[in-house]
């Protein structure tokens, strides 16, 4: 009943707090609603024992790239675009199309059967401690794929600081 | 215990969410806040699935799916001060350079 209870509270926070941050005019409060829903979603992650992932959550998206919005919307002044209109005049068929796709996942997740492997089951990870097991297995099977997050990272920067950067008067 | 579908449901939900805010807002920043919306929302699919079937293999996508994320939306903003040091806006209706 109460991790029902819990869950039912973060599920209907996270689309609330969704709703919030999709329909606010001004930018700043619509990225500060997305604070709360990020840690919210970072709540959910320890339900479902992935610590290391909640925390990362927060850090990253928390930490980083609402702080670069943030930053953003106080770089650029936009608040002529308060009163400009927010939406796009057709947005029927777009609203049909989401509803459609809504139905499709819906429909494929009630036919979907998950069987656990058993690989890793929830009292070995509590074992091992979920930090460790995603370490090991990053580290093991993973780590091609992690060093070229390196590059993933990499490249943005480069172009983040080529893009932005005033040309120069020659 | 809660169903598996229940997780799925919600990532479903704020998928679409993020979907149809890409799909109308106008604003430039705005559609790349929905851009994480919907990475969020695979996110919490990924590691419910990763959990329900006792397998890392999905937590480990969706770390990498983090770091994606973090790179795409940093480019994006770079994209947009360079687009608003053009048009002074950042509106999409005005970016119609390439328009026929």
């Amino acid at each position: 009943m109460l991790p029902e209870f819990f869950f039912g509270y973060f599920a209907c926070a996270i689309l609330g707090l969704a709703m919030l941050t999709v329909t606010r005019k001004n930018l700043v409060h619509s990225v500060l609603w997305m604070l709360l829903l990020f840690l919210h979603i970072a709540c959910l992650y320890l339900f479902l024992n992935a610590e290391f992932l909640a925390v990362i959550q927060v850090i990253v998206y928390a930490g980083a790239i609402l702080v670069l919005f943030l930053f953003l919307v106080m770089l650029l002044n936009l608040r002529e675009e308060h009163e400009a209109r927010r939406f796009v005049k057709a947005w029927q068929g777009r609203l049909a199309v989401c509803i459609l796709l809504l139905t499709v996942i819906v429909i494929s997740v009630y036919k979907a059967a998950v069987q656990p492997t058993g690989g890793y089951s929830i009292t070995f990870i509590n074992e091992m401690g979920h930090t460790k097991v995603l370490g090991t297995v990053l580290f093991n099977q993973y780590v091609l794929p992690f060093l070229m997050t390196a590059l993933v990272l990499f490249v943005p920067m480069v172009a983040a600081i080529v893009l932005a950067m005033k040309e120069r008067k020659r | 215990m809660i169903p598996l579908s229940w997780y799925l449901m919600l990532g479903a939900g704020l998928f679409v969410i993020g979907m149809f805010t890409f799909l109308v807002r106008r604003n430039i920043i705005m559609m790349l806040i929905s851009l994480e919306l919907m990475l969020n929302a695979v996110n919490i699919m990924l590691i419910a699935t990763s959990h329900y079937m006792q397998d890392m293999r999905g937590q480990i996508l969706a770390f990498f799916v983090m770091a994606g994320a973090a790179a795409g939306v940093a480019i994006g903003l770079a994209i947009l001060i360079a687009a608003f040091r053009n048009r002074e806006s950042a509106n999409m209706d005005e970016f119609d350079l390439l328009k026929g």
